[in-house]
């Protein structure tokens, strides 16, 4: 219930906060709207020995459509996503995770960023930005650099994110014509982790699938891209048939543990039923 | 390693000592002697420590007490006034919304700010609303009858029928 003990900084420019980070090393880490963290903090699973809060550096947290991306800020709370016009309108996929995300109070600390830089498969934003093919961008004391998100994730609460970095944007393509998406995650209970979760984003010509991003939350260590389930989508005419092999190829190739959610063979049940119903979803929201 | 805070606690400004590993929760309960908000988990589950921080609802048992710095927190003790109390707290006490009452202050303030922000919610609306307060007492009619008489009191409405729902 009370985390080990820490010291505390809250910068109030990026600069400040880097310059935190190159002092503390391993012992520093990022506090943003802190429901992964403080959580792991209480139960002691993580005893950083100095935080740094970042909620204090202005211009981190926005929602905006530039070029031919929306760009949102690190800090853009859940709900600012779920309230977001721009959001609503572009990627109502985005909308269906974020209401699974947790609940309200949660949502109104919990961040895009910090869901994402915490590299727990269990969260339910990289699945949505694997099936989008977002661009996560990093931030360090000598600039930024941009990482595709099937480049982000490498294992268990590890990212791209490097010691001294700070990831401060999430870039999403725009969607174009024709272009619809869903998520949906079963769970035991309101606010749950997911049992399994699906992301689906695809572009339709008439009944022709010419893109497919499908990403998959919590039954794999790392969050899993369904490639073959894309594959077989890519270029062909959409039939049920089709959508069957699709739900049936992430199926097979995620890798669900066992625990109290369920075990493998219900997992993969679960995969397969979700991938089928969100495709659907997302087909009735392209047309 | 104790820093100094200023926060506006119901109205009123004070400034206090908090070591950085102090959660908002034990602040309040102890340092400010306000036990009306509760601890209800261990996981951040419950939300009986629901509060508000500037007027959104957060669970305080998952905020560090130095991050509260410069904010105004309101507490069920601040939701009374001198004329009375609030329609939220008349909606709890009319409606029979409340066993133990473990979990009401939470789902007060909860419902505070989800009247703030959806004046004239459905109760699907509500349901998903209260999704982060935990009840073991009531089975939640009551709490969503009591959200929707607050609403109706606070929208200047006609105020529903107070008795029970036989399903």
């Amino acid at each position: 219930m009370i985390p080990a003990a820490f010291d505390y900084s809250a910068p109030s420019t990026l600069g400040e906060a880097f310059a935190l980070l190159k002092r503390h090393g391993d012992e520093a880490k990022i506090l943003a709207g802190g429901h992964s963290l403080i959580p792991m903090m209480k139960l002691r699973f993580a005893s950083p020995g100095h935080i740094i809060d970042i909620n204090n550096i202005p211009g981190l947290s926005y929602i905006k459509e530039e070029g031919t991306y929306v760009k949102i800020g690190a800090m853009t709370r859940e709900v600012e996503l779920e309230e977001s016009d721009i959001i609503k309108k572009k990627y109502p996929i985005f909308i269906d995770a974020s209401k699974l995300i947790a609940d309200p109070q949660v949502r109104n600390m919990g961040t895009i960023g910090g869901n994402i830089a915490h590299g727990d498969a269990a969260n339910d934003h990289p699945a949505v930005m694997l099936a989008l093919r977002a661009e996560i961008v990093i931030t360090a004391e000598n600039g930024s650099r941009v990482v595709p998100i099937d480049e982000f994730f490498f294992g268990f609460y590890s990212t791209a994110v490097q010691p001294g970095e700070i990831l401060t944007e999430i870039k999403i393509p725009l969607p174009g014509k024709g272009s619809g998406g869903a998520y949906h995650k079963l769970e035991r209970k309101v606010g749950d982790y997911a049992t399994a979760g699906v992301a689906v984003q695809l572009t339709m010509d008439k009944d022709t699938c010419t893109y497919a991003g499908v990403g998959l939350t919590n039954v794999n260590a790392i969050p899993l891209r369904a490639s073959r389930s894309e594959g077989i989508l890519k270029g062909k005419k959409i039939t049920d048939a089709l959508i069957e092999q699709a739900a049936q190829f992430a199926a097979e190739d995620c890798s669900p543990s066992a625990d109290l959610r369920g075990d493998e063979e219900f997992k993969r049940a679960m995969v397969k039923a979700l991938v089928k119903r969100v495709m659907h979803k997302a087909i009735e929201r392209a047309k | 390693m104790e820093k100094e805070i200023k926060i506006t606690i119901n109205g009123e400004e004070k400034t206090l000592k908090a070591e950085p590993r102090l959660l908002l929760v034990h602040l309040i309960r102890e340092n400010l002697n306000l036990t009306g908000t509760h601890i209800g988990c261990d996981t951040s589950n419950c939300g009986a420590c629901t509060i508000l921080l500037d007027g959104k609802s957060v669970k305080s048992c998952t905020i560090l007490a130095l991050q509260a710095h410069g904010k105004k927190i309101t507490t069920v003790e601040g939701l009374a006034t001198a004329e009375g109390l609030h329609p939220i707290q008349e909606g709890f006490k009319e409606n029979h919304a409340l066993h133990c009452g473990f979990c009401t202050p939470g789902m007060m303030l909860r419902a505070v700010e989800l009247l703030q922000k959806n004046p004239n919610p459905t109760e699907e609306e509500i349901r998903w609303g209260i999704s982060g307060n935990l009840c073991r007492c009531t089975g939640y009619n009551n709490i969503v009858k009591a959200v929707q008489y607050a609403g109706a009191k606070m929208r200047g409405e006609k105020l529903p029928s107070t008795e029970p729902i036989f399903v």
